[in-house]
């Protein structure tokens, strides 16, 4: 399948493997066009939060505001490893929580998830559809009122003020299971008999013919809930300081006033930064899963 | 083990006719409801982690919740119950939720289909692009809602002074004389949080739609190209979005709870409460009783109704959606 394109025609060649198939040139140049303009809109706000990062302090209070910094600096990141050197429990223990917590969570999320999606979108059991359907009234359901019963629960079964308390209900958020279910649907059933017939156990199933197939929607999956885990700060029941996650500590330096501005903004830099790095991860294999997998009828 | 996976085939087969398959497959005396559940022992299993879990950590507090709407309950002291008398109170008496409930709808009107559209258009277009270009692109859209709490940003852009943003270059080009205080004028509040969250809200279906366009299946465009499809705006009705129905379900309800709930940049930007409550939406209501006020009754019955609310349109939403490609 590996054909060389030359010129501006290979910005255009679609993935599907042939080339410019029911497409012209005008619509291409349009679009091209049109995506050029909403880009910039989308990224000066966070070409802002960037910049700021790099504004010596004087900077950051000069009205108007430039876009790009006059002379750039790493003062604000230095500030910053004062700060944070100065903690009384170490950084180093925060980001081990945020391992923990974010890591733990998402990968704990998209393999329960998965695994239960599997059945719901290709077995007929009796009470199938009940429990689809719940889950997605769950998903329209406002999070800030389940709250205290939320506590009582996480009190109750007496793992509050550790990391479980915040791993274990984000295992089973409705939206990985939603978003898995939808994906896994479009398997053809064909390829699951075949395997059957083989005499492939239903986890064996799962693991080697289900998750391979829907490598994108378990990434995307990860991807969100990445983010999701990342921006939890836990701060409901993680009462030790020793057990918050980085996002806690960081957050606590933007809210300490204007002295601290300078921190604040490559604060917010890093706040960005995490999930947005963890994307383009997840993003490049997406694309590659995409190119190799002939695996669908 | 074989055999009885075998006919374990026969049963498991419908899958997107799920309820037309349950229906003529209702228990014959063969097949009684007992015998159907230990032939999908491993579907059970399966989905067992999962299930147990959400029951715990979701179900019992939305229930709890919903529970507590019919209760005086300011967290510390045990709930009273009250009846109906948080929702009495809620629809004759409190003219704040009215304008809540009017602001939602019309900030969910506007960003909810604007919004779907965007990221059903955007994920399309850059699916037409490659390589280092498309990924590129999808970051640039991405990242301003991947990016935590950097919408911050825009209280830059709209200051109230001759500083902000925006003032400066209206105050640059003539178009005002004095500066506009914009989260603080009632006729632009809901306007900014509009621009705002559009600017937000390719997240999760955007990057579901990303997604859902790889897998459609590629010798569908070949066979389509011969059977007459012309151009790519056929290819997309007849093709493209019929093959990612799955996704654009899903993506219709992440949106609908979206626009429904927002709450987070109207009380970064406009404040809670915001002038003359032109920000307030259902859920800054919710919280203003709920965080503010300790009357977590009350905040239970604001969220049962807001609840009801979301799933009406998810019903109508998921109707027409049904139409797509026919």
């Amino acid at each position: 399948m590996k054909r060389v394109y030359g010129g501006r025609k290979k910005l255009f060649r679609s993935l599907r493997g042939h080339r410019n198939l029911n497409r012209s040139m005008a619509g291409n140049m349009t679009l091209f066009i049109f995506m050029g303009i909403c880009s910039v809109f989308m990224a000066v706000p966070l070409v802002f939060v960037i910049s700021n990062a790099f504004k010596p302090l004087d900077e950051l209070f000069r009205y108007p505001p430039r876009l790009f910094p006059r002379y750039p600096s790493f003062d604000n990141f230095a500030d910053l490893l004062v700060l944070m050197s100065n903690s009384w429990v170490p950084f180093s223990r925060y980001i081990l929580n945020t391992i923990m917590i974010t890591g733990g969570g998402t990968l704990g999320h998209v393999i329960v998830a998965s695994m239960a999606a599997y059945p719901l979108a290709k077995h007929d059991f009796p009470g199938k559809n009940i429990l689809f359907n719940i889950v997605v009234l769950s998903l329209m359901f406002t999070w800030q009122v389940t709250q205290v019963p939320n506590y009582l629960i996480i009190s109750k079964l007496g793992i509050n003020n550790t990391y479980l308390a915040v791993i274990l209900p984000a295992f089973a958020y409705g939206l990985g299971l939603y978003l898995m279910k939808q994906f896994i649907e479009q398997i053809q059933d064909s390829l699951l008999e075949a395997a059957r017939l083989d005499g492939a156990s239903e986890y064996k199933i799962y693991r080697s013919i289900i998750m391979p197939n829907v490598k994108p929607a378990w990434l995307t999956l990860a991807v969100l809930q990445f983010q999701t885990m990342w921006g939890n700060t836990g701060s409901q029941f993680l009462r030790d300081e020793q057990l918050k996650p980085l996002q806690y500590a960081l957050l606590q330096i933007v809210n300490s006033g204007p002295a601290r501005q300078g921190a604040a903004a490559v604060v917010t830099l890093i706040i960005a930064a995490i999930p947005i790095t963890f994307f383009i991860i997840c993003q490049s294999s997406i694309i590659e899963t995409m190119t190799t997998s002939g695996m669908k009828e | 083990m074989v055999k009885s996976m075998r006919s374990n085939v026969k049963i498991d087969q419908p899958n997107r006719y799920s309820l037309d398959a349950a229906i003529n497959l209702r228990p014959t005396n063969e097949w009684s409801l007992i015998n159907r559940i230990k032939k999908n022992k491993a579907s059970y299993v399966l989905i067992a982690p999962y299930f147990i879990l959400f029951f715990i950590f979701t179900v019992l507090p939305v229930i709890m919740s919903m529970a507590l709407g019919f209760t005086n309950f300011n967290v510390l002291e045990p709930p009273e119950f009250i009846g109906w008398g948080n929702y009495i109170r809620l629809f004759l008496n409190d003219d704040i939720f009215r304008i809540a409930i009017k602001n939602t709808l019309i900030f969910a009107v506007i960003t909810g289909p604007i919004s779907y559209l965007m990221c059903l258009i955007f994920a399309w277009i850059i699916n037409e692009f490659k390589g280092k270009i498309r990924a590129f692109v999808t970051l640039i859209f991405y990242a301003p809602s991947i990016s935590g709490n950097a919408y911050v940003v825009w209280n830059l852009i709209l200051r109230g002074d001759r500083y902000g943003i925006l003032n400066g270059i209206l105050l640059q080009l003539d178009l005002i004389d004095s500066p506009i205080i914009w989260m603080k004028t009632e006729k632009y509040v809901l306007m900014f949080l509009i621009i705002v969250q559009l600017w937000l809200s390719l997240g999760t279906g955007f990057l579901t739609f990303i997604a859902g366009l790889q897998t459609i299946d590629k010798a569908l465009y070949e066979s389509a190209a011969i059977d007459g499809v012309k151009n790519r705006w056929q290819e997309l009705w007849y093709i493209t979005l019929p093959s990612m129905k799955p996704q654009l379900l899903f993506g219709a309800v992440m949106q609908i709870t979206q626009s429904f709930a927002v709450a987070d940049i109207s009380i970064q930007l406009a404040g809670n409460p915001s002038v003359n409550y032109a920000g307030t939406t259902i859920v800054t209501h919710l919280l203003d009783y709920g965080s503010a006020r300790y009357e977590m009754g009350y905040a239970s019955a604001i969220a049962t109704v807001l609840f009801l609310l979301m799933v009406g349109t998810n019903k109508l939403v998921q109707k027409l959606l049904r139409k797509v490609g026919n």
